[in-house]
């Protein structure tokens, strides 16, 4: 018997070591899984923080003009409509570089120059009438290549002809530079500009305000209609229903469709049935009610349930009706809960695109919308625009546009995280 | 009146009507409110919902409608040699009369009979307009005197007024049966459209997929074929890199999280993993093609394999990170879901910690985390944006990884952006495609929650 036991003792400490190696071993597998996936997200958030950070400058150039007031007056927006500014902005980099001669050379010098430089001088001339009969040095956009340029992006070992930028004109650029004529400063463009085919002039406000018009429909249309629907399945609706079964098969299968077969819905119905306008924001903040709906009510439910039952009872034991029960004393306490859930919902909302380029929402649209009807991108549409796009200076942009999505995505959560530690009472 | 100020007018003539009804309904109480059934504001709730609701189904009706009447008659208006056109080419001209509506006329000259059309058109809608006005104003202000008539110390507002609200609760509440009859209906719809003119066989069984279609009869090498396998092997290879990636990690992180680490780790891992859940699935595709593909490029260099530019690989290993903190928090909740005393009884039997978590919580949590990974699968296959950038355009019937292959949720992007007429076989092979990706991921999720249903242990 003694020996029996003995023996077993034996054979647990012989393997003993073995299994406490494995023990460390099963630890560190979880830690190199916590690590690699860390890893990736530390890669993802770097690579775009890299690509990206630098776009929220842009290189601007000096050019100095003479406002002949013999053409330019009266500075009226009609009569300066007629002036050619471009032709100014080339004359005076002719100027500076009187050296270049030949049309293929003249050509590469004025590429320096971003096409809008026209516009800028002619806005600037429209603010500034007392200037006329000057000489003036004016701040305008530099071309996109000259901007990589300057922010270190173009690799000068790629020989002449594989490069956007010629041999000339980075000399000239290093010339530029030396005069300090040349300058890194805030991009205000980049804030203020829709779309556009020049990396240098192209902008998130179409896109910005596209997204801020959609997230409004999605939040007045979801927000009322999920805690309708939780209210009921949760307060009202008969236990051991088939309805009511069927709603809540429904609504867990619906969260889990993939968001593209939303988009189809939108294109189907919103656009082919109802023929409601393509590429609006009102057709997209409809089909993205319909893909956060689900989360809304599950989140909403949830809400309600953490609401301890005895309000309830107190509330009908004083003589309340159900309703008001519901309306009086549930709502008021789950709201934090529920409004939790819709930011969560509107940041997933937010940061949808595949519904999106189903309902048209991909076209290029150079002015800011107006209304719900008028035509519009989204932020993550315009990344995805923009990531199509070979230009370094896309890159750059798209990269950029990802940052400040994904800003709002993290206030949006940030608000929501806040909001449940405020409001939310532990029962 | 254009409608919107007309919803305006609506919802004042409701508040005037809220207060007319609380001030009758306290003149009738004789100085005291316990002599009403209901207190004052039920009342203002009773008329001021008299007024509104009635006008306003109305007012949504008539908006629902009229666009329709009105092309009707504009269309019965038309010559004859138009009406009787060939249906796309009629809607052509519907289209030019909308936009001559709209104002936007173009530069070239505008056809009188169409310029007439788009006249009787802006006419037809104006005198809609004023009827419409007439309409909702004399149906709000009569039914608005019928409940004023009605406020009486007896009647019982309350109880109406919670009929409406409950009545407007359940509504809500069957708008997800309604989203899920509209998915099926609207794809089902054009997918029949697709399956009359390309047979359902060669779309479930042909091993070509090029949608190019012939526009004109004699041109060449454009026949269009719509076997469906390459894309679902396509599709089905990249969620198999995805998940051989989010599996083991997610599943080991979300055990180590759970079991082992300390609560200030947790509280520091969590949310991170949950900005990877947060991420939006256009960045990941961005990523994807911007740095992860280039640098499995110039790795297979290296090694010497020829890596395509969009491969497999990069796309599913991208999707495989998105996908890490769904599988964990899935997990995540199946391992707490595992009673203390599972453990504890492991433990007592002298089982280290790793022997307990294979032996014992993993077995008891496995139907949770089976039916989390299959949700994975669906959200994997479903995902649309990580392969749209990062993974190829043309099908091809191949495992490697290392090759370009497409996706159902690609071709359905690629079909259905840019300009497309909507009659064509290639547009309604959007829907196709979308009705099996909607039928795949159905299918995997209700049996991901049967799987939980029928096999979930209950330790109470």
């Amino acid at each position: 018997m003694n020996n029996d036991a003995n023996q077993t003792l034996e054979i647990v400490k012989s393997g003993l070591a073995r299994r406490r190696r494995r023990e460390t071993r099963f630890r560190w597998y979880g830690r190199i899984a916590i690590f690699i996936a860390m890893a990736f997200l530390a890669l993802l958030l770097f690579s775009i923080l890299a690509r990206g950070i630098s776009a929220f400058q842009q290189t601007y150039i000096a050019v100095d003009v003479y406002l002949n007031p013999e053409e330019l007056a009266p500075p009226t927006p009609e009569h300066l409509g007629k002036v050619d500014f471009e032709g100014l902005i080339r004359q005076s980099l002719r100027e500076t570089f009187p050296e270049v001669t030949g049309r293929r050379q003249k050509r590469a010098l004025y590429r320096l120059v971003s096409s809008s430089a026209a516009y800028e001088l002619r806005d600037w001339v429209l603010q500034h009438p007392d200037q006329l009969g000057k000489a003036v040095t004016i701040w305008v956009l530099a071309g996109s290549d000259v901007d990589m340029y300057m922010k270190g992006a173009v690799d000068v070992s790629v020989p002449e002809d594989q490069r956007r930028l010629k041999d000339d004109q980075i000399r000239w650029i290093e010339q530029l530079r030396q005069q300090g004529r040349l300058d890194l400063r805030f991009n205000k463009v980049f804030f203020l500009n829709g779309d556009s085919r020049e990396p240098e002039q192209a902008g998130i406000l179409v896109a910005f305000k596209g997204s801020l018009y959609m997230m409004i429909v999605t939040l007045a249309l979801s927000f009322p209609l999920g805690i309708a629907a939780a209210i009921y399945l949760e307060e009202f609706a008969p236990k051991k229903n088939f309805w009511v079964d069927m709603v809540e098969i429904n609504i867990n299968n619906l969260a889990a469709v993939p968001s593209i077969v939303f988009g189809l819905l939108g294109l189907a119905v919103f656009l082919g049935y109802f023929g409601l306008p393509r590429s609006t924001p009102l057709v997209g903040g409809l089909t993205l009610t319909l893909m956060t709906l689900p989360t809304v009510i599950i989140a909403s439910r949830a809400a309600l349930t953490a609401v301890p039952p005895s309000i309830r009872e107190a509330a009908l034991g004083v003589g309340a009706s159900r309703t008001q029960t519901v309306f009086h004393h549930v709502l008021p306490l789950a709201m934090p809960g529920m409004l939790t859930g819709a930011i969560i919902g509107m940041a997933r909302a937010l940061g949808e695109t595949a519904p999106l380029l189903m309902i048209g929402m991909v076209a290029f649209i150079v002015d800011p919308p107006q209304g719900l009807l008028d035509p519009a991108t989204a932020l993550p549409v315009q990344i995805y625009l923009w990531a199509d796009s070979p230009e370094r200076g896309f890159v750059e942009r798209t990269s950029a546009a990802i940052i400040v999505l994904l800003v709002f995505l993290g206030l949006m959560n940030l608000l929501a995280v806040l909001l449940r530690r405020r409001l939310e009472k532990r029962w | 009146m254009q409608p919107d100020t007309l919803i305006w007018i609506l919802l004042a003539l409701s508040a005037l009507a809220f207060y007319l009804g609380r001030n009758r309904a306290i003149q009738a109480s004789s100085g005291h409110i316990r002599n009403l059934h209901s207190l004052p504001t039920y009342y203002g709730y009773f008329v001021a919902l008299w007024c509104g609701l009635p006008a306003l189904v109305i007012l949504c009706l008539w908006l629902l409608f009229d666009d329709k009447l009105i092309l009707q008659m504009v269309i019965s208006q038309l010559p004859e040699s138009w009406r009787n056109l060939p249906e796309d080419q009629l809607s052509l001209i519907i289209n030019q009369i909308h936009n001559l509506v709209a104002g936007e006329t173009g530069r070239q000259e505008v056809d009188p009979a169409l310029q007439r059309a788009a006249d009787h058109y802006r006419q037809l809608k104006a005198i809609g307009y004023q009827a419409l006005t007439v309409l909702v104003l004399v149906i709000a202000t009569a039914s608005l005197t019928y409940g004023y008539r009605h406020v009486s110390p007896q009647m019982r507002a309350r109880n109406s007024v919670e009929k409406v609200v409950r009545f407007t609760l359940i509504l809500s509440s069957t708008l997800a049966i309604f989203v899920t009859i509209g998915i099926v209906l609207s794809v089902l719809f054009e997918a029949v459209r697709f399956f009359s003119k390309i047979p359902v066989t060669e779309f479930l069984f042909g091993l070509k997929w090029s949608p190019q279609m012939a526009i004109r009869a004699d041109q060449v090498g454009a026949s269009g074929a719509f076997g469906f396998i390459p894309l679902l092997t396509g599709t089905l290879l990249i969620s198999a890199i995805a998940m051989a990636v989010a599996t083991p990690i997610g599943l080991l992180a979300a055990i180590y999280l759970s079991e082992y680490a300390k609560s200030r780790t947790r509280s520091i891992v969590k949310p991170l993993l949950e900005v990877l859940a947060g991420v939006p699935t256009v960045v990941y595709g961005f990523f994807a093609a911007l740095v992860v593909a280039p640098l499995l490029r110039d790795f297979g260099i290296e090694l010497g394999l020829k890596v395509s530019a969009e491969s497999a690989l990069a796309a599913g290993l991208v999707m495989g990170v998105m996908i890490i903190p769904f599988v964990s928090s899935l997990t995540d909740d199946a391992l707490t879901a595992v009673p203390r005393s599972l453990r504890e009884g492991a433990y007592g039997l002298g089982a280290t910690q790793a022997e307990t978590i294979t032996g014992v919580v993993l077995p008891a949590a496995l139907p949770g985390i089976v039916s989390g990974l299959l949700l994975a699968v669906s959200r994997a296959i479903g995902e649309t944006m990580i392969v749209v950038m990062a993974a190829g355009m043309t099908a091809k019937l191949t495992l490697n990884p290392l090759e370009s292959v497409t996706t159902i949720t690609v071709q359905i992007v690629a079909l259905l952006v840019g300009d497309q007429e909507f009659d064509s076989p290639k547009t309604l092979a959007a829907f196709a495609l979308g009705l099996t990706l909607f039928l795949i991921t159905l299918a995997l999720n209700l049996v991901a929650l049967h799987v939980v249903r029928k096999f979930r242990e209950q330790y109470e």
